[in-house]
């Protein structure tokens, strides 16, 4: 039994977050979220010679052959920054398509995503092919204005059949970059109480401030193990991996939308503000809750494995 | 990353399994929490338990012990909550008195103490709790008055669980009168046949007496029953509690896992179909299995650094709250027949034992200051 991830794993998490927090600083995120494109798309060609977008696709399909764990690693790391780009949603399709395919996606040649739902499609306007229930089709389709502007949605031009067949794999990336943003609003939440005065004294020296503060760790580690657990159960391509990723996906995104309230409150007015980074982690974080459907909707697929 | 036993761990569960299988008296099993019916019994399974090599599991084989890595007593965890098994009936000395003497006990107090402690032939219960210092241990007022060539004791130490049934105490006093706070403080090992020894149960919220006072009234203790130095009681004090804490999480979740599965089997033959009972139960499940792998990635840090993680603060704060919460589902489940005790009353019992769970070991408002103040770095409030 080995719950934690490897030296190199760890080494990998070090190198992203390092490149992130240089060159995507939150001030640069929020300027990329709030312009027309929403993105740069030269990163996309960083990405690609750093390795990422192959991380999971083999060394003979022109991938780095590393597998789900490496991936989670950069999908916690790329939602701890709030990545603005078709990571997500590129590397959710990619077990599925053919060698040469795979190969024009991890060179940055070619953007994916896919619809859950038959309709609604992640980064619609920035990837080139759409993967659904039965074959894959152009991107083509209306964008549509989107709550967190870091991953828009836009709705095919024609209805699709949904792909069905990536919903586990979307659940575990999901729970992951949900552990990411909770990791990144409790840090911020912790910053403020440690800094701001009121009274003559750090507001985090009140247990109306710190307790709640506490319960966003609780919330986050509890969450983090679920995720951890989905991608391994994800690698393994364990039988539970439906289900784990289901449980770990309703947890996480729940967690991350309680964290970043709990965040705004600490912070008082700044934290309800546009110029503070946490408004958009907050609808990252209800992106994810709503995605594939509500924790509800994930629960009711528990309660059916459990009752029956 | 493998969440598989390794082959070795995989033998030690099997072995465990088989153990437990061939070894279990029927009657035991955990049909009820009670603890009326189980100090009959728990001796004796507890020397079972001994002499199969199971009590002690980690401590050093110098001192008795298994020498096993934490993985083994984890593993021995889970398969005695899947099995039902009750656990040793000396907790108190296995996790808390036993690894204290093991820190700073003299060679004499060693041997003197430990292997009673794995074979249950003396049972230890915990004096640190006082009517004026609950949440705040350090304003404890138990005085030991240095006489000769022995300590004498009184005061009044409260909500110690075995007491009633235990022959030694693991007892913090304050041996300097003018002292204050944390200094001061004497650790001591009370014999609780002493003359001048009274306990008295106290009736709990489920109508069972689990925990009593303790009254000390000029109990002589000798001086070679101190615990490290005179002076040192609140050092040693931390490391029972650590102790405490540390090895909690995995028989926690094992018995919040027996529960789960009851609740679950429950609903299936009561084939419950309301949208918000199962919301509910499937909610409990899925923190029941981050409570699990929270606690496997604490003891994959305790074994690759030797030091107990911050994934460990989290467990015993959580498990409570999940426990408190999943008694009052199991009443809704069974609906308005749920207030009718005939029969075993696990579930009546469970429900109003887990109120207990956010204030024993540790209140919840004292384990986030923990958390807030330990692990996230917030600035203290006291």
């Amino acid at each position: 039994m080995d719950f934690a991830f490897t030296e190199e794993q760890e080494q990998l998490r070090r190198e992203a977050r390092s490149f992130l927090s240089e060159r995507f600083p939150a001030e640069r995120v929020a300027g990329l979220a709030d312009s027309e494109a929403g993105w740069d798309e030269q990163s996309w060609a960083e990405l690609a010679e750093l390795g990422w977008l192959g991380v999971s696709v083999s060394e003979e399909a022109g991938g780095t052959g590393l597998g789900f764990l490496e991936e989670a690693v950069l999908h916690e790391e790329l939602g701890r920054a709030l990545y603005p780009g078709p990571f997500f949603s590129t590397l959710v399709v990619l077990p599925e398509l053919g060698p040469e395919e795979q190969a024009d996606a991890a060179s940055g040649k070619t953007r994916w995503s896919f619809t859950l739902d038959g309709s609604l499609v992640p980064d619609l306007a920035i990837v080139d092919r759409v993967l659904t229930g039965d074959g894959s089709v152009a991107a083509e389709g209306e964008t549509l204005e989107t709550m967190d502007a870091t991953r828009r949605f836009g709705r095919l031009t024609e209805p699709a059949a949904p792909a069905e067949h990536l919903r586990t794999r979307a659940f575990a990336a999901l729970a992951l970059e949900a552990v990411g943003i909770s990791q990144r609003a409790l840090e911020y939440a912790i910053e403020h109480a440690k800094t701001r005065e009121q009274f003559g004294k750090p507001i985090g020296i009140y247990q109306a401030i710190s307790h709640p503060i506490s319960d966003s760790y609780v919330d986050t580690e509890l969450s983090r193990s679920l995720a951890y657990w989905a991608a391994w159960c994800v690698a393994e391509n364990d039988e539970q991996a439906p289900l784990v990723a289901a449980a770990a996906k309703a947890r996480a995104a729940e967690a991350a939308v309680a964290v970043c309230e709990r965040a705004i409150q600490v912070h008082g007015g700044i934290g309800f503000t546009w110029e503070h980074p946490l408004h958009r982690y907050y609808k990252r974080a209800q992106w994810i809750e709503a995605f594939g459907g509500y924790p509800a909707v994930q629960r009711a697929e528990v309660a059916r494995h459990l009752v029956g | 990353m493998d969440l598989r036993d390794n082959p070795e761990e995989a033998a030690f569960r099997t072995e465990a399994r088989a153990w437990l299988e061939a070894n279990l008296p029927e009657d035991l099993k955990a049909t009820r929490g009670g603890a009326a019916r189980f100090e009959e019994l728990g001796r004796e399974w507890s020397r079972k338990l001994s002499d199969a090599g199971y009590a002690g599991l980690t401590w050093p084989k110098e001192f008795g012990g298994g020498g096993a890595p934490y993985t083994h007593q984890a593993i021995l965890l889970e398969e005695m909550a899947r099995a039902e098994a009750p656990q040793h009936i000396g907790v108190i000395g296995l996790g808390m008195a036993g690894p204290t003497i093991i820190a700073h006990g003299t060679d004499e107090q060693k041997s003197r103490y430990l292997a009673k402690i794995l074979s249950a032939e003396e049972i230890w219960c915990q004096g640190f709790s006082e009517p004026g210092a609950g949440s705040d241990l350090a304003a404890v007022r138990t005085s030991a008055r240095e006489e000769d060539d022995h300590f004498v004791v009184n005061g009044q130490k409260v909500w110690s669980s075995f007491a009633h049934i235990a022959d030694w105490c693991i007892l913090v006093t304050r041996s300097d009168p003018a002292s204050e706070k944390h200094k001061g403080l004497t650790y001591l090992l009370v014999d609780m046949h002493s003359s001048g020894v009274e306990v008295r149960p106290l009736r709990q919220i489920t109508g069972e007496a689990e925990f009593n006072e303790i009254f000390f009234t000029d109990v002589k203790v000798p001086r070679e029953n101190v615990l490290a130095e005179v002076g040192q009681g609140w050092q040693v004090a931390m490391t029972t509690l650590l102790h405490e804490r540390g090895t909690l999480g995995f028989a926690l979740t094992g018995a919040l896992e027996v529960a789960i599965k009851k609740l679950v089997a429950l609903a299936r033959e009561r084939g419950v179909t309301d949208p918000v009972i199962r919301d509910r139960l499937a909610r409990e499940w899925i923190d029941l299995q981050a409570l699990r792998l929270t606690n496997y990635r604490a003891l994959t840090q305790l074994v690759k650094t030797g030091i107990p993680g911050p994934e460990g603060s989290v467990a015993k704060l959580h498990w409570s709250e999940a426990n408190q919460r999943l008694g009052k589902l199991a009443l809704e489940l069974i609906g308005p027949d749920s207030q009718v005790t005939d029969g075993n009353g696990y579930w009546q019992y469970l429900q109003l034992r887990s109120r207990g769970n956010t204030i024993e070991a540790g209140t919840s408002e004292i384990l986030r200051n923990i958390i807030a103040e330990r692990v996230l770095g917030l600035p203290r409030s006291r």
